[in-house]
Order: C-alpha cells, then structure tokens, then sequence
C-alpha cells in the first residue's frame, strides 16, 4: 500500500500540492487523473522520492521514503518519469540491463540475463535489442525505458504518463501487462494518465486530482460518473456504459 | 574486446616511454633516466588526472562537450593562488612551503568548487545551456577577479606567482611531483571505486535515483574529486583548457561500451600517449620550441568545434 500524509509541496510561492492524503492499495492498478496543472506528476515525484516534499510524509510498503536508504527503495519501487534524456551511448539490451543494477550493482549474472531477455519480450524489443537508442523512434525508446523499469522488477511500479508516443497495439499492450502483473503477480502499477477511458478500462482504483488537491480517490466504478468527471475537467463529460464498461465521451 | 584495445593501448604507451626515454640519450645513463624519467611521470600524472577529470565532469552534467576547464575550474585555481599571494604579500608567499600552499589552495578549490558547481548541479533539472552560459561567466569572473588581482600586487612579487601559473608541458612544476603523484592516485582511486555508480549517473539524475543512486550525495564527491584532479594537474602544467576535451573525444571514437570501468582506464592510457608521444616528436624528432600544449591546444579546440558543427551536445 502507498500511504500519503498530508503532503505539501510548493516551487516558490506557488503551491503545487495542498496537504495531500490518500491510500492507494497493493496489488490494483491506480491511475491518477485530472487537469493540467493539478499537481499528479509532482505527486508521483514524491513518492518516488525524486524531489523531497516541503511537508508531509510518503509510505512505499511500510517504508518512510525520505528516511529509507534509496539503495533499499530501488528494490520495491521503479519510476519512469516523462522526458528522459540519456547522453551514454546505450544499446537497448544494456539500457534494459540497468533495471537489475539495484539488485546486481554492475554485475549481472545468468539469472539477470534471463529478466532482461524477459523485459524485452514483453515490451516487444527483441529485434532492437542490439541497436542503440539513438537510432530508435520516440514509441520504441519509451518502450526501451518501461522495459528497464520492468525488469526492476519491483513491487510498485510508478509510471508518468507510459502511454505518450506509444502507438494502439502497444499502448494496449502496456496497460494490459501492468494489469496482469496486479493482478496476477500482486504488484502495484501507479500511472499518470490522460486518455480517461484507458483508465476506466484497466485501472482497479483511481485517484482523481485538482488544483494540487485530492478531487476523488475510489474504485474505478464509483468515480466514473457524470457529475464527478464533468466537475473534475470543467467540460461536460457523459458516461456511457458499453460491453459492461464505462466509457467516457467527452469530444 | 575492450579488454584487448585496452591491452593494446597500453602497450603503445609503453612504447612511447621507452622512446621517450632513450631515444637520442647519450652520457651517464642512470642521470638521463632519472631527468627523463621524472618528467615522464609528470607527464602521464597529470594527462591522466585532466582525462580523467574531464570524463568524470563529463558523466555528472549529462553532455560530451562540457570539461571542468571550459566551465572555469582551472580559473578558479589561479584565482586562489593569486588570492594568497595577494594576501600573504611576496614574501609570505615564498616562505611559505611549497607543499602546504597547495595543501591550503587544494582545500579551498575543493570546497570553492562543491559550493559553486555543487549548486548549479543540484537542480531537479539539468539544463546544458544554462550550464555553459554559467561556465563562461565563471571563468571570465575567476579570470578577470585574477587578473585585477595582479594589476594591485607589486610586480616583482608577481613574478613569483607568474613562474608557478605559466607552468607548461616543457617545464613541469618538479618539486610538486611527490605530493601530487599520491594526490591523483587517491582521487583516482575514489573514481575507480564508482565506476558502476557513475555507469548509473550517467543516465540522468532521476534514472540514476531510480536505481537506487543517492545522486546529490555522488555529485558533490565527484565534484571534489574532479576539483583535487583539477587543483594538481594545473598546479604542475598551469591551465590547460582543451586537453582533456581531446582525449574524451577520442576515446569515445575508440573505445565500444559505455562503461566507466573501461572509459577511465582508457581515458588515462590515451592521455599518456598523446602527451608521451607528442613531447616525444616535439623534444628529439623535430627540434621544435613550440610548446606541446599550443599543437594539442589547436587540436582540442578543432575537435571541440566538430563536436558542436556536429551537434553532439547531449
């Protein structure tokens, strides 16, 4: 479970986060939603103690995640920020090969080598293992990141917006492996999102945000309805029910 | 395969000091060898705490083209120094023991460059332009602070500091060799202990947390290490601005991988060919007076234009 206390945070004299609370369960898929400028990236970055939060605290699965050695943290939780920028000059087995550094420190063996093969299956790599980075498009390189962070191989996996440049076959993909790794393997997927009917489709429990304040944390069910969406994005949202899932029309 | 081109370099090293050292040798042998064999140490010293030091800068700010020197590292030496002379009036400064005057100015680069550098890391963000806008200011501040320094200290006392700055490749600060030679060895070895961090660092800050890298930590000990690499090797051969950017360059042409297990050893053997060889063919084969430093000067500064015509500034 990640458990938010009263988390603050502010860049200067604006306030992105006002006293954040919020539990998200283990082994769901949460998929954190609303505006721009509501604060969900900075939240994920907190947790991932990336930046440090002004006041408030984060459990990770009973770790305190400003007190726990970052070293112990790399092995329950993995995080893939929205722009990663990567000077080295990697190829994409090796950039995947980094997911086991927290349990290897540089030093692979057999074992390691069989979750990176793992991890590139999965993000469907195999035929680009070889290539460098550069050389890769925008979708094939964000796959490239979510396959390290996969291979991580870690409790909580905390994703800022995985979708962006993924492609239909592959954006479906993801959220499917992420779902099945809830699910079945009792991990915690945690992703920032905007398409809202991908949510609605995969996610178990969402927490919706606004103006760096929690607008709505609950089941997927409960939270996708007329009133509350509307009221979230400002823009009149409808909610349909199609093949027993709700889907939401906002166009 | 980087094992063999690292053998292999190495010996081509080899055969650089064996010519440096015997090539157009003629008298008392043992004399010969102990004039000779105290430069070439110098030489390889501090050709390898300049690459090495470039490398490490160049792993903590995410680009290939920035190097300590660029961003003023070496400005804020001679600024220290002139600052103590200008503090400790000539005489102080000369009766002052050579080794402990570079133990106080090594201390005070070491924190100068943590307190300035350390900042300009630090962000959650790290921006190249920002970074180079910033090195450029520092070093023309350090210079300029530096050079009004000079113009209020009595000429003759100057002079002093002027024979220790203006050190070059021909006339290496010998008396400072011993001290150094342990510093850099320590430095290096704090450098080696990281390799696989510094493998992470080079990422990105928040890739490199993710992995379990306390990276704010790490960036202030790499910068202290870059800062006592730094300190000696302009200490003993005075500013050098494009060296280490050569000699970074090249290596990533030579050497396949990414691995700083395999980099900083290759970033070591390479400076010492470059600079063996080349004082070598400069000394015995061409008779030239040019200094070494101005010919790899040129080259460092041609490769650092192809690098950004070419637009590798990542």
């Amino acid at each position: 479970m990640i458990e938010i206390d009263r988390i603050g945070f502010a860049i200067g004299k604006s306030e992105i986060l006002n006293g954040v609370s919020a539990q998200l369960p283990r082994a769901k898929m949460t998929a954190i939603i609303g505006p721009n400028g509501a604060g969900k990236s900075t939240l994920l970055s907190l947790i991932a103690r990336l930046i440090p939060p002004a006041s408030g605290t984060i459990r990770v699965g009973g770790y305190d995640v400003q007190q726990t050695a970052s070293d112990t943290l790399a092995r329950i939780l993995a995080v893939l920020r929205q722009e990663n920028v990567i000077a080295s000059r990697l190829r994409v087995r090796e950039l995947v090969g980094f997911g086991r550094f927290p349990h290897t420190r540089g030093q692979p063996d057999a074992q390691d080598g069989e979750k990176i093969q793992w991890a590139l299956d999965l993000m469907a790599l195999s035929p680009f293992a070889d290539r460098f980075l550069d050389q890769l498009s925008g979708g094939q390189r964000q796959r490239a990141l979510i396959a390290m962070i996969l291979c991580q191989d870690t409790d909580y996996i905390l994703l800022d917006e995985p979708l962006n440049n993924l492609d239909l076959f592959h954006s479906r993909k993801l959220m499917q492996v992420l779902q099945d790794m809830a699910h079945r393997l009792g991990k915690t997927p945690v992703l920032v999102i905007h398409d809202i009917n991908y949510a609605a489709k995969y996610a178990d429990n969402i927490l919706a945000m606004k103006q760096g304040g929690v607008f709505a944390n609950g089941p997927t069910q409960a939270i996708f309805e007329n009133h509350l969406l509307s009221d979230l994005f400002d823009t009149p949202i409808r909610i349909h029910q199609i093949d027993g899932q709700p889907v939401a029309m906002h166009h | 395969m980087p094992g063999r081109r690292l053998l292999a370099m190495a010996a081509i090293l080899l055969i650089a000091c064996a010519a440096y050292l015997s090539w157009g040798a003629r008298g008392d042998w043992a004399f010969i060898l102990s004039f000779r064999g105290t430069k070439l140490a110098a030489l390889i010293v501090t050709g390898t705490a300049i690459a090495v030091s470039t490398k490490l800068f160049q792993t903590i700010s995410g680009n290939r083209i920035l190097t300590p020197s660029i961003m003023g590292f070496d400005a804020l030496f001679v600024l220290l120094e002139t600052t103590l002379l200008f503090a400790l009036g000539g005489f102080g400064y000369t009766m002052l023991d050579s080794t402990i005057r570079f133990a106080v100015t090594l201390v005070l680069m070491t924190l100068a460059a943590i307190l300035l550098f350390g900042t300009l890391m630090h962000g959650t963000r790290r921006d190249l332009h920002r970074m180079i806008l910033v090195g450029i200011i520092f070093g023309v501040l350090f210079r300029s602070l530096s050079s009004l320094l000079a113009r209020m200290i009595d000429p003759n006392e100057y002079a002093v500091l002027q024979a220790n700055l203006f050190a070059s490749f021909n006339q290496i600060e010998l008396d400072l060799l011993g001290v150094s030679t342990v510093l850099i060895a320590v430095a290096l070895f704090a450098a080696w202990r990281l390799r696989d961090t510094l493998d992470a660092m080079e990422l990105g800050r928040e890739i490199a947390i993710n992995l379990g890298i306390d990276y704010d930590r790490h960036v202030l000990i790499v910068l202290g290490i870059i800062a006592v690499l730094v300190s000696v090797a302009t200490a003993l051969v005075g500013p050098v601005v494009f060296f280490g950017l050569l000699i970074t360059s090249l290596t990533y042409q030579i050497m396949p991988g990414f691995r700083h297990r395999d980099h900083l050893i290759a970033n070591g053997l390479l400076a010492g060919i470059v600079l063996v060889a080349g004082q070598t063919l400069m000394e015995r084969a061409f008779h030239l007076h040019t200094p070494l430093s101005v010919i790899i000067e040129m080259l460092g500064g041609l490769a650092f234009l192809i690098l950004i015509l070419r637009g590798h500034t990542r």
